[in-house]
């Protein structure tokens, strides 16, 4: 598998570094990692970088996943990137409410390695 | 039409203890690797650190997790390994549990979840303080031992 970039939103660094660990178990090669505490951030984060894959939280201050995941559906050089919600909010509404505004995939925390695996690899091309 | 008073007086009747150790007993299995049992109640918790995650809406009320700083730094580091290097990032470990533990628990709570949000955690360090949340109705209990130590677990709702 090609190396990727990914660009991880959380506003803690802890699960940043976890999401990051969890990928790499998944045997997902990361070329670049790209850390943003919000969706404010992470949409200063897309302007100058060029990534692969997006994983979100939600509940975060300033911006957050839903309005971010809305956000960048209006960045002509962000749309086709797959974002997969990483999220407490396990409600059908969330869920809903994230794969309409463009998510491609939702896990709920707490998560295992295995279960980003099966989420994140068929968005990248891959068998889980 | 369920009212939102009708969850404390769910919590009361339909006793969420059980409901509230699993949901800590998952996340810590799941996230730090670990299998935490409810310990009796003789154990005293140090609450050098807090950390606290506020529910608003039909659920109202604070749930909050105390223990001491040696646990505080073994949490963080069985979740980040040797990375686990500031009180910053034990801060941010503990207050990361605390959401997950939270959201665990609305998710288990059917009817609840869609109509409940959750702030972002806040973690105190320290014991010399006193803590009042507004959420003054019943609270939930339990003590579980995390690796030998006791790791308290108090969710207070609003009457």
């Amino acid at each position: 598998m090609d190396k990727i970039r990914a660009l991880i939103v959380d506003d803690s660094s802890v699960m940043r570094k976890i999401v990051e660990r969890s990928l790499r178990q998944a045997g997902i090669e990361l070329d670049k990692v790209v850390e943003a505490s919000n969706g404010a951030e992470a949409l200063a984060a897309l302007q100058g970088n060029v990534v692969d894959l997006i994983l979100c939280d939600i509940n975060m201050p300033v911006m957050d996943g839903l309005e971010f995941v809305r956000q960048v559906a209006k960045v002509e050089s962000a749309k086709g990137i797959p974002i997969v919600m990483i999220t407490t909010e396990g409600s059908e509404s969330h869920v809903v409410a994230a794969l309409s505004a463009g998510a491609r995939g939702y896990i709920r925390k707490p998560f295992t390695p295995d279960q980003v695996k099966e989420h994140v690899l068929p968005l990248l091309g891959k068998k889980p | 039409m369920t009212t939102d008073i009708s969850f404390a007086t769910r919590a009361h009747e339909e006793n969420w203890l059980p409901i509230l150790e699993l949901a800590v007993e998952e996340v810590f299995e799941i996230m730090l690797g670990s299998r935490v049992k409810p310990a009796s109640s003789e154990h005293l918790v140090n609450g050098e650190f807090t950390a606290m995650v506020g529910l608003a809406g039909a659920l109202c009320g604070v749930l909050t997790i105390r223990c001491d700083a040696t646990t505080a730094r073994h949490v963080a580091k069985s979740m980040l390994g040797e990375m686990a290097d500031s009180e910053q990032q034990v801060a941010d470990a503990l207050g990361e549990v605390c959401n997950m533990v939270a959201g665990n628990f609305k998710n288990k709570l059917a009817g609840t979840d869609e109509r409940c949000l959750l702030s972002v955690p806040t973690v105190i360090s320290g014991a010399e303080y006193s803590f009042r949340s507004m959420a003054d109705g019943d609270s939930m209990d339990t003590v579980l031992l995390f690796e030998g130590a006791p790791v308290a677990v108090r969710l207070q709702l609003q009457g």
